[in-house]
């Protein structure tokens, strides 16, 4: 029961191809580039303190307290962000057949925005970070963040009103949700907690905001991606539309209960508490839906995933993401939260979530994508195969290296070990972490290596077609 | 065509009631049964003794904890160490009593510092625990103090006198303010029975009272109110 990707199978490709703003994809795609590298260097670095062998210590600016805070915020805001905005704006106009409001606001919201993210950075490491947990952009930044938010909103709803006469594919389903529930999220997570509700009240809302800023920003536009991308590079169709129903309304549904898992045995309400546990382990249906109907798609010709580059990054994110769900059903129970909850393993958890799923999705639509921008091969296939391996394997270590971490510190606290005594314990797992945060980075070179050379390439090419039109102008005259 | 694939659907059932069905349930009412239940405390209206010396009156001193709030919150000093003992994992005897909403309902949790990860321990019950020199000496330098932390030095904390050696600053002291005065309420129970930094066996004759402290029990030293 497959259904077509797109509309564009009914009306002219070419003239849907004029509709994207290719400006702005390229814009959001450079900056993400750049959190990217910000972002492991920061992780890095912070890494070592870990192993008190941090590079910069006693330097007020570069604390590893703030330094964690860049790290976080650099992922969330950053780069996830800017990867899924390049997504929206390739992605919106495709599937609508309608341009973006405006091309000019939308490249100069894109300044706007990033302005505000570097300003968050510099505010940060100069001590005015704000105390919520996923919002520590400081105060004064947060009214224009939201207002900027907002006007990208309307940008891109623009084109999704015009069309909304008709049925919408399942990725715009997932996009206009979250465009929705964005701004929302942002408004609630950090004003609520910062100005009215104190303490546990403070700490419900706060929760909620932790949670719905994966569950309601980051996972809906990274489905919509996949949902997008892998019907296109594989040339088939997905696999259900049914499914992908049931996945949404589940999403929509049981994605914003889950908040209060953050603090289970916390002073806030326990109904609470139990609802949020019964809403995560319901999160399943959404996963397994949406695990599903990837691999059933990829399933239909599988050789794919050796020979096609983009569908080996989204398995290998799809098949992540299966496993931190499972993950999930089991560390939201009270009894395993007696012993994970404060420990690596929560780390461990995030890291594998946001790095592991959404990073190697994002990357997927890099891969296929900016050479098709530019109209030229990807560089080389060596590095690209160096990034993928270094990369998963060094996330999935990393995964199992602080799950086990979390376990060893939790089982040690339980047992009433003194706590240095944890900590000192926790130094070969934190050694290990730093290693595979190595084998990251220099995946990620080797991706950023790769890009640019292309980029480089398809400069050359443009450069060299331009004078050879110019020669035969020449001849011709 | 189905409203569930339709713009208006996903506009309005998911977009919007579906979001505050959940954020009203599991945000606000949760908020408001604890605002309501227990009122927003106010900062101490006392200088404790060992702060005298640095702050002359409740006003000073209340401006203190609250720049040592905002410390805490810019150094992420709450990324580390958490604020609340759960009610699990032993934690009673290692921490001591069971966090309860009413601690927290005041000006010095908001925003709220809970905190989700313990790099290192949970400091809710902190007050009284070390002296203030410790603190200082531990801000100086963490691993003077214990040779194996991981915590990162704190140098601008402090000034430097004409001999060259620390003296805390401004900023130095309210912080040190601040940790002294996390469960403040718990202090001498707190002091009497346990030692977090070491191997801990809390007194047995008191286990059953831990997990109920009552305002007779925190105003005046534990010991006494329970004889």
């Amino acid at each position: 029961m497959g259904i077509t990707t797109e509309r564009a199978v009914e009306t002219d490709p070419k003239k849907l191809e004029g509709l994207v703003d290719y400006k702005a994809v390229q814009l959001h795609f450079l900056a993400f580039f750049i959190y990217l590298a910000i972002v492991l260097l920061t992780g890095l670095s912070y890494s070592l303190q870990f192993l008190q062998k941090y590079p910069f210590p006693g330097v007020e600016i570069l604390s590893p307290g703030r330094v964690r805070m860049v790290h976080t915020q650099g992922v969330a805001y950053g780069m996830l962000a800017n990867g899924l905005f390049a997504i929206l704006h390739y992605i919106i106009p495709k599937l609508t057949s309608f341009e973006v409001w405006s091309r000019k606001f939308g490249q100069a919201l894109f300044w706007i925005y990033n302005t505000l993210v570097v300003g968050a950075v510099v505010l940060i490491l100069a001590g005015y970070a704000q105390g919520l947990e996923w919002a520590e952009t400081p105060k004064a930044l947060d009214p224009l963040i939201a207002v900027t938010v907002v006007a990208m909103v309307v940008n891109w709803i623009v084109p999704m009103w015009k069309a909304r006469a008709e049925p919408f594919y399942v990725s715009l389903w997932y996009i206009l949700a979250a465009l929705l529930w964005t701004p929302l999220v942002y408004v609630m997570g950090n004003f609520l907690p910062e100005y009215i509700f104190a303490g546990t009240a403070g700490a419900a809302i706060s929760s909620m905001y932790i949670h719905d800023l994966v569950g309601l920003f980051v996972t809906p536009i990274g489905i919509a991606g996949v949902y997008y991308l892998l019907p296109v590079v594989m040339k088939r169709p997905l696999y259900s539309h049914a499914l992908s129903i049931i996945g949404f309304w589940g999403l929509a549904f049981f994605y914003p209960l889950n908040s209060t898992h953050h603090y289970l045995y916390s002073p806030i309400p326990m109904w609470a508490q139990y609802a949020s546990i019964v809403a995560s382990i319901g999160v399943h249906v959404v996963v397994y839906t949406v695990i599903f109907n990837i691999f059933s798609t990829i399933g239909s010709d599988w050789k794919q995933l050796v020979t096609n580059r983009p569908v080996k990054w989204i398995f290998t994110g799809a098949l992540f993401y299966l496993i931190t769900c499972i993950q999930c059903a089991v560390q939201v129970t009270l009894s395993a939260q007696e012993i994970i909850h404060f420990t690596d393993w929560v780390v461990g958890h995030s890291h594998f979530v946001l790095f592991g799923v959404f990073t190697f999705w994002i990357t997927a639509w890099v891969y296929w994508l900016l050479p098709r921008i530019w109209g030229v091969e990807l560089y080389s296939n060596t590095l690209s195969r160096w990034h993928y391996w270094l990369a998963m394997l060094g996330i999935a270590i990393m995964q199992v290296d602080l799950l086990a971490a979390g376990l060893v510190q939790g089982m040690m606290w339980k047992a009433m070990a003194p706590f240095i005594e944890s900590v000192s314990a926790s130094v070969p797992f934190w050694w290990t972490r730093t290693f595979t945060g190595v084998m990251i980075l220099t995946g990620e070179a080797c991706f950023l290596v790769n890009i640019y050379m292309t980029w480089q390439e398809s400069r050359r090419l443009k450069h060299g077609k331009k004078s050879l039109n110019l020669e035969v102008s020449r001849e011709a005259h | 065509m189905k409203l569930i694939e339709k713009f208006s659907g996903v506009f309005l059932l998911a977009g919007f009631f579906l979001f505050f069905g959940a954020t009203l349930s599991l945000g606000i009412v949760p908020a408001l049964m604890v605002d309501r239940v227990h009122p927003r405390l106010g900062l101490p209206s006392e200088v404790p003794e060992d702060f005298k010396v640095y702050y002359a009156s409740a006003q000073l001193y209340g401006d203190a904890l609250l720049l040592g709030r905002d410390v805490y919150i810019a150094e992420a000093c709450w990324h580390c160490h958490s604020q609340f003992v759960r009610p699990a994992g032993n934690e009673t005897l290692r921490y001591g009593p069971v966090s309860t909403p009413g601690e927290y309902n005041t000006i010095l949790h908001l925003p709220q510092l809970l905190g989700t990860r313990r790099v290192g321990p949970d400091l809710s019950r902190e007050a009284g625990l070390k002296s203030n020199d410790w603190h200082f000496a531990h801000l100086w330098n963490p691993q003077g103090t214990v040779p194996e932390s991981i915590m990162p030095r704190y140098p601008w904390l402090f000034d430097l006198d004409e001999n060259g050696l620390p003296v805390p600053n401004a900023k130095g002291i309210a912080l040190v303010a601040y940790l002294q005065n996390i469960g403040y309420e718990f202090k001498d129970r707190a002091m009497s029975q346990w030692d977090h930094n070491d191997v801990l066996m809390p007194p047995t004759e008191d286990l059953a009272l831990e997990t109920t402290p009552s305002s007779e029990a925190t105003s005046s030293s534990g010991d006494e109110a329970w004889e």
